[in-house]
């Protein structure tokens, strides 16, 4: 492989939230390490898979990576430029180069607003494309993701789950960004959608060239469209490697007590996995 | 109903009035369940698996609803029983756990004061010391480490996975002949779901509790259950033992739900094996099979809906619903040496 400048390199990236305590004048009396000294980079053109149990600190790295919050300490480099700690002013041409699609489809969407605007929203607020132009493009991204042109005029709640996750990847893709961070992008969806969304992420990354952080719980899915897996435990990555060598030779505890707690869809296989575990226990 | 059932359902349908005209969410649901078993319905949204649960506790029931069929508890109708008698039923005879532990309990009571007015409804003679003492023991007995202290938490001071296993505790309070859970262990890690499916297995085991659990997650079900039955779109599409249905499956879509399972234990394919399509809208479900749209192996005959039969001369008690001869579907669900859904290419 060659060894491409990364797309974005993050470096003991810490982030604490104060615990407040107190009647009218509020004191810090402790800390919640939500991201407690985290490093990881990533190839262009690549994925990342962040796997971890709740409260783990996946979602807030990505927060923090995406400065939509700011770091305690740490850096993050995006094309080699340092982001943290810029203005708003300063991360405003940067936004358009790095998007986010949401965990819940039903949340993430503005229900009063038509689909074509949701879409076509970053492209207008950006300066891309207006008017005619604009509508063009908008129809040409539903299009990339399998909705259909007639689409453009409805409102969310005309769709279900798996066609609003394709609008949301249509107003993520809108502005071709170079990194897409993608939270829990399947884990609201029937089991049946969350291939297609998953196959179309995939050649989305093929055809656009997107690096990918793809956050989830579910680490089969995270095996299968990761590159890389960095597994998550308080705040602290306590295994990162290559996605199959994570998944088939853990080295760190707490992956190997993670992997085995995911069910394996084989009766066979998991009446003997029992019976290893009743007999070593 | 067949000897040895505990809980019977036959032909089990219930439909809302919905402005856009009757919505079929259940459409003739049998099912037997016996004393220690485990009978998984698997299904996605939309497919009735909740609605078949939550109406044999009458859950459903409403002016705009139409129940029809029948639900037998031993020897009690369920389904026209008054709702003084359900109400004995619920908890007392049949438990339940909901998805979201979150919200299932109230925020504002402490833990074992809901667990005590749970047995309390039912066993007036209890008193409220007797009450507390038994939610203690019940805590303890699905796992709560110093159960004597966390009896008088409230719900927001548990984690999720104790607020799972605490609503198993008073589901389990009245000591039920049959548990209901519905989707325990989706909102829950992964670590936690192994502890819970451990609970419910060992519930099972020692106590005997029949158990209908529902889920979305066949890697839950090759976990606990003994027998499957898969819904789509209102309908059991297939049904059998729980090494039938993964390992002999006879339904399209059944071979759609696991060709798209991803293992950690084999090679990644290339591409994740999808489904095409959306499940349809029970408002307007397609003539025939409600699976037609979406298989690519549908022909002629699928225009007519296949009723849920036993096809195969050996296994009795393995139902599905496909036209498809049962040399057709051992060849046609091969894809690249697994079992799966493919459009062929």
């Amino acid at each position: 492989m060659a060894t491409a400048e990364p797309l974005i390199e993050v470096t003991d990236l810490v982030k604490h939230f104060p615990i407040k305590a107190g009647l009218l004048i509020d004191r810090e009396v402790d800390q919640v390490r939500a991201v407690d000294g985290v490093s990881f980079s990533v190839p262009r053109g690549q994925t990342l898979g962040l796997v971890g149990e709740s409260g783990s600190g996946k979602s807030t790295v990505c927060r923090v990576m995406l400065q939509l919050l700011a770091p305690t300490s740490g850096s993050v480099r995006f094309e080699g430029q340092e982001i943290a700690g810029l203005s708003r002013r300063q991360l405003q041409p940067l936004r358009r180069e790095m998007q986010m699609i949401f965990q819940d489809p039903y949340a993430s969407l503005n229900p009063r607003k038509r689909v074509g605007q949701i879409v076509g929203d970053p492209l207008k607020l950006q300066g891309v494309a207006s008017g005619a132009e604009l509508r063009k493009q908008v129809r040409e991204l539903l299009d990339r993701v399998g909705l259909a042109p007639e689409h453009y005029d409805r409102y969310p709640h005309e769709f279900s789950g798996g066609q609003r996750q394709r609008i949301g990847i249509a107003r993520a893709i809108a502005l071709k960004p170079k990194l897409v961070v993608a939270d829990e992008p399947v884990s609201a969806l029937d089991v049946s959608i969350q291939a297609q969304i998953v196959n179309l992420l995939d050649d989305l990354q093929d055809e656009l060239g997107l690096t990918y952080v793809f956050v989830a719980h579910d680490i089969g899915v995270v095996r299968h469209i990761s590159d890389r897996i960095a597994v998550m435990h308080h705040g602290k990555i306590v295994e990162q490697g290559s996605a199959d060598q994570v998944c088939e030779h853990p080295s760190d505890d707490y992956t190997k007590k993670l992997l085995a707690a995911v069910p394996v869809p084989d009766p066979r296989e998991s009446r003997a996995r029992r019976e290893r575990a009743g007999a070593a226990g | 109903m067949s000897p040895g059932a505990l809980l019977s359902a036959r032909d089990l349908r219930v439909g809302f009035a919905t402005e856009g005209g009757l919505l079929q969410a259940v459409d003739g649901v049998s099912f037997d369940l016996a004393a220690g078993e485990v009978l998984a319905i698997v299904g996605e949204s939309g497919s009735g698996k909740s609605v078949t649960a939550q109406t044999i506790l009458g859950l459903t029931r409403s002016p705009n609803a139409e129940i029809g069929g029948s639900v037998k508890l031993g020897e009690v109708e369920l389904l026209d029983a008054s709702d003084a008698a359900l109400r004995k039923v619920r908890g007392e005879r049949i438990g339940m756990v909901f998805q979201d532990p979150m919200t299932s309990f109230n925020p504002v009571y402490r833990l074992g004061s809901q667990i005590v007015e749970a047995i309390r409804a039912h066993r007036g003679d209890v008193s409220k010391a007797e009450g507390r003492a038994r939610a203690v023991e019940l805590l303890d007995s699905v796992g709560i480490p110093d159960a004597e202290r966390r009896v008088d938490d409230y719900p927001h001071e548990f984690s999720g996975g104790m607020r799972q296993r605490a609503m198993i505790a008073m589901a389990l309070a009245l000591e039920p002949e049959v548990l209901i859970a519905d989707e325990p262990t989706t909102a829950l890690d992964v670590t936690i779901q192994a502890q819970v499916l451990r609970l419910l297995e060992q519930l099972n085991r020692e106590r005997g509790v029949a158990t209908i659990l529902i889920t979305h997650d066949l890697g839950v079900v090759a976990e606990v259950a003994d027998r499957v039955m898969v819904m789509y779109a209102g309908r059991v599409v297939e049904e059998g033992t729980l090494d039938e249905i993964f390992y002999d499956p006879q339904h399209p879509y059944t071979w759609g739900l696991l060709g798209s399972l991803t293992r950690l234990d084999r090679p990644r394919p290339k591409r994740l094996p999808q489904i095409s399509g959306a499940p349809p809208s029970l408002l307007s479900l397609p003539r025939g099979c409600s699976f037609r749209p979406r298989c690519p192996h549908e022909f002629g005959k699928c225009e007519e809906m296949p009723g849920l039969e036993a096809r195969l001369p050996d296994a009795p008690s393995h139902c599905d619903r496909c036209w498809l001869s049962p040399e057709q579907k051992r060849e046609k669900r091969q894809v690249g040496g697994r079992i799966g859904l493919e459009a062929p290419a």
